[in-house]
């Protein structure tokens, strides 16, 4: 009985959780000229008309260099930083981590005036690098979390091995370390990624003026209602940012099971 | 002894730009903050350096101020309180399902993570508005003629937030119970425990530092939000971060603008450090395990 109940339960607060997602995904494929119900009838002109929208367009490529290059920076620093923490022993390695984390904590608003003070301080404009540099320090933790967590379960043995039959360390890095990094480089970059696409509450602090990423020009267009065409970008961005990490982490699945 | 010590700096290599990033622009920064609030606005987006205490004595005087940080500890709490209460259920669900297919279950749970915020946010305006999917049921139904006004109030600001930090909370309290011994509540029903009391004397305290640490990140991200009171509530439901968006980037006033995100970091990190007194804080970073 009480299993029962907390079953039930479970299943409603799944329910709140992904309804209200299911309806924008739902929407983006009515043809009415309003964003909301009743439907209409199934129509991809929304999807057209996003096409065709070249503030849309430009967002876009805005934030996927974005992302892309905030995954690069942040990755790069959170693995280098993650290898020291779990590969070495050194003093001070407890109050390093919790330095390295502590931006988490740090409310977005508070960093992205911290940073914009700190432009304005050096009397330089907002621009893209802003940006760039922001995103980086907000993804940088979670990084560095999640690639710990990765490689703690990578045993030293097979750089001991190379380093033994003659490599030297930085030959040992890049045949046998990088490789076997390859999983949590792969899950860092794809968070950063994420991160930075998905980031609007310091973004709107940052931009440079007339600069819009996709959450940005979201926001712009938002007036009351939902636009149909909101919707219908709201699809676009969904299946990129779970489409994407859903299909690598389907296709890691599927050549590991392959080598065994 | 040169090798020794090459040895010895080679994790200080790998750490220096990871250490040089946040130095330069997080610590900085915050301390460029602290600066600037003892300098004098003079027009828009005009200051001169000073040491004065005007901005600092107006955020102590000025009631406007007092009524959002009230505002801000109010709804951070009820937040963090409901995301508690619809949260912990699920986690003991998941825990303890013998479901096959449980991988399942957590990966619906990372999922939200990856489906944008703003998304999720506006989303409710298609549930709860004026043609929002209730009302459209509701009117359908007959039961009521005019649309129910659900929305752009405190209470859509209220789900808005717990249905985007709700999966912090389930997170973080599913790993600590995972963490619990899977003998200890059989062994307290063999001595007698009613399976409620099994839960309220053992699991329920286990659990604790999970539930802590889910509630830790639901208020600090709450508290610091700006964004979802724009989109879901009306022109009163304004939180201590649309103050600092206000003055930064409305009325362009930046001495202000940094006393007040000053406040709001001393005020949160008040709250971190409390917590970390309490709990440490390794719980925080299990979650992402």
């Amino acid at each position: 009985m009480g299993w029962n109940l907390i079953r039930l339960y479970a299943v409603a607060v799944y329910i709140f959780m992904f309804a209200p997602v299911a309806v924008v995904l739902l929407l983006a494929f009515n043809s009415s000229q309003f964003g909301g119900f009743p439907i209409e009838g199934f129509s991809l002109q929304w999807f057209e008309k996003l096409y065709e929208n070249e503030a849309i367009v430009r967002a876009f490529k805005t934030s996927f260099v974005l992302g892309i290059g905030t995954a690069i920076l942040a990755t790069t620093i959170g693995i280098l930083a993650s290898l020291a923490l779990v590969r070495y022993r050194f003093p001070g390695k407890a109050w390093i981590t919790t330095f390295l984390i502590s931006p988490v904590l740090v409310p977005e608003t508070v960093l992205a005036v911290g940073l914009l003070l700190f432009l304005r301080w050096l009397s330089m404009p907002r621009s893209f690098a802003l940006l760039l540099i922001g995103h980086t320090i907000i993804a940088l933790p979670f990084v560095v979390l999640v690639v710990q967590a990765r490689l703690v379960g990578i045993r030293k043995d097979y750089e001991e091995a190379a380093l033994s039959l003659g490599a030297n360390p930085l030959q040992t890095f890049f045949q046998i370390t990088l490789p076997l990094l390859m999983p949590a480089v792969f899950a860092g970059a794809l968070f950063a990624f994420t991160i930075s696409f998905d980031n609007i509450t310091a973004t709107i602090f940052w931009r440079p003026a007339g600069s819009e990423t996709v959450p940005t020009q979201i926001f712009g267009m938002l007036r009351n209602s939902v636009s149909p065409e909101i919707n219908a970008l709201g699809f676009v961005m969904i299946v990129i940012t779970v489409g994407v990490p859903l299909m690598a982490g389907g296709l890691a699945r599927y050549f590991t099971r392959k080598k065994r | 002894m040169s090798a020794l010590r090459s040895k010895a700096m080679r994790p200080w290599w790998l750490l220096s730009p990871a250490l040089v990033t946040i130095t330069l622009l997080v610590v900085v920064p915050m301390s460029l903050i602290l600066i600037y609030s003892f300098y004098i606005n003079i027009d828009l987006g005009v200051d001169r350096p000073a040491f004065s205490f005007e901005n600092w004595s107006e955020l102590f005087t000025d009631s406007y101020y007092h009524v959002a940080i009230w505002k801000t500890f109010r709804l951070s709490v009820i937040v963090t309180v409901l995301a508690a209460l619809l949260g912990y259920i699920p986690a003991y669900f998941i825990a303890n399902t013998t479901y096959k297919h449980k991988w399942l279950l957590l990966l619906l749970l990372i999922l939200p993570f990856w489906v944008s915020f703003i998304i999720r946010t506006l989303s409710w305006i298609h549930i709860m508005g004026n043609q929002g999917a209730i009302n459209g049921m509701l009117l359908w139904l007959g039961v009521i003629d005019e649309p129910l006004q659900m929305m752009f109030n405190e209470f859509a600001v209220i789900v808005g937030f717990i249905h985007v930090f709700l999966p912090y909370m389930i997170l973080n309290v599913y790993v600590s119970l995972e963490g619990v011994d899977r003998n200890l509540v059989p062994a307290a029903r063999t001595l007698g425990c009613s399976p409620w009391q099994a839960f309220r004397e053992v699991t329920l305290p286990l659990s604790l530092p999970g539930l802590a640490a889910g509630s830790l990140l639901v208020f600090v991200l709450t508290a610091g939000s700006y964004v979802t009171p724009l989109i879901l509530g009306g022109p009163n439901d304004f939180l201590y971060g649309n103050l600092i968006y206000d003055a930064i980037l409305s009325e362009l006033n930046w001495p202000m603008g940094a006393t007040l995100s000053f406040t709001l970091l001393v005020l949160l990190g008040l709250v971190v450090v409390l917590y970390s007194r309490i709990m440490g804080m390794n719980q925080l970073y299990k979650a992402f395990g």
